[in-house]
């Protein structure tokens, strides 16, 4: 009974909000869509054979690394796609599909958009999923160490954009 | 330890959030992902199990599914939860909502509650039943709409005439109520006998089917 898995619409809704959030956050509204189907499409697909060893805050860390890799992954289409950066800054807020939030601040965004993959992550999931450095790690696979030490430098970066 | 740079960090991390998660509609946005999820899934045929709720007049009725038809179908008091948690051990843990595959069933019912229908036409999963209760609901479920059988009799035509306190349990643990009408059955004499939606269900379905009276005069 207990190495059973919870039905895969209970492991969705406890972790859409957080993934949600996060794809946001890394690859902007217009894409996280399209990220979040990806990842939660990958996670059904593997879910079975996840077996009962997976606790909660593991089955978070997991979804959250599928969506990590998802984020990655657009942000390269992306970065393949796209003009000069010159162009694109100058052309891109012109261009830019209008945010349904109006709290989006291009200014920060360019700032987390710009961190290194592994910082941008780590700043994101700490600041959008609360997650400890442990999850942190998992999630973007590496040390904990090494996870303090991206989320560290990433937010040293930022911090000349939101003064704290 | 390092008090002052980790103060740093928290600071930094409220101040981002400050500033990025104001976004009112992002449960919304996240929900609306999530329901769209499913058809994707089912057309990767990444969807084992299906459900949804169906409103009746004994209340929501859970309903749920798999790629061969209905395979379950529980009564209010039965908890979503625990009903999903052993469907997920039963058959697969890729569980999710999608009402939209459950149009066909919900009409089906609607029409039956109102008397407008006699006969459920939609594909039925019978791999929740037991070997045994395969043969007892196979009967059963050929019993016609406004008869009834007795459990006796029910169990002399599933083979086993000295069986009917067994095919009691059958009957009593049909994962799919009402399409299968286990209601239609009765103790020899006409009592209701048991009946797992409780006996003013039983009785209900009965007198809409036209069969108590019948019984009774």
């Amino acid at each position: 009974m207990s190495s059973t898995l919870p039905p895969f619409q209970a492991f969705l809704d406890q972790h859409r909000d957080v993934v949600w959030r996060f794809l946001v956050a890394s690859v902007g509204r217009v894409e996280a869509d399209d990220c979040f189907q990806e990842t939660f499409i990958a996670a059904l697909r593997a879910y079975p054979q996840l077996g009962g060893k997976r606790r909660e805050h593991n089955l978070r860390a997991w979804v959250l690394t599928i969506a990590h890799n998802k984020a990655l992954d657009a942000h390269r289409a992306r970065s393949r796609r796209a003009t000069p950066v010159a162009d694109t800054l100058a052309v891109g807020d012109a261009a830019a599909p209008a945010e349904p939030d109006g709290a989006r601040d291009e200014e920060l965004w360019e700032a987390v958009d710009g961190l290194p993959e592994r910082q941008r992550s780590a700043v994101v999931l700490r600041f959008v999923g609360d997650l400890p450095h442990r999850e942190i790690a998992t999630a973007i696979g590496c040390s904990e160490e090494a996870a303090r030490r991206s989320l560290h430098e990433g937010l040293s970066k930022l911090r000349k954009v939101v003064p704290a | 330890m390092n008090g002052d740079v980790f103060d740093d960090e928290e600071r930094t991390v409220r101040a981002l959030r400050r500033r990025v998660m104001p976004q009112d509609g992002s449960a919304a946005d996240a929900a609306g992902a999530a329901e769209r999820l499913a058809e994707r899934a089912a057309r990767e045929e990444l969807l084992d199990v299906s459900y949804t709720t169906i409103d009746s007049p004994f209340g929501p009725l859970l309903a749920a599914g798999t790629e061969r038809g209905l395979v379950r179908l529980a009564f209010p008091e039965e908890s979503e939860d625990s009903v999903l948690e052993r469907l997920a051990a039963r058959i697969s843990p890729r569980i999710m909502r999608a009402p939209a595959r459950f149009d066909e069933v919900a009409r089906e019912l609607d029409e039956y509650f109102v008397g407008r229908r006699r006969a459920f036409e939609t594909d039925l999963d019978w791999s929740l039943i037991g070997p045994f209760g395969k043969r007892v609901l196979g009967v059963t479920a050929a019993i016609p709409y406004g008869s009834v059988l007795s459990y006796i009799e029910v169990a002399t035509e599933a083979g086993s005439p000295r069986g009917s306190r067994a095919a009691g349990n059958a009957l009593g643990s049909n994962p799919i109520p009402i399409v299968i009408p286990c209601h239609r059955v009765l103790r020899t004499g006409g009592a209701l006998g048991g009946y797992g939606g409780g006996l003013e269900r039983k009785r209900w379905l009965l007198e809409l089917e036209g069969a108590l009276q019948t019984e009774l005069s």
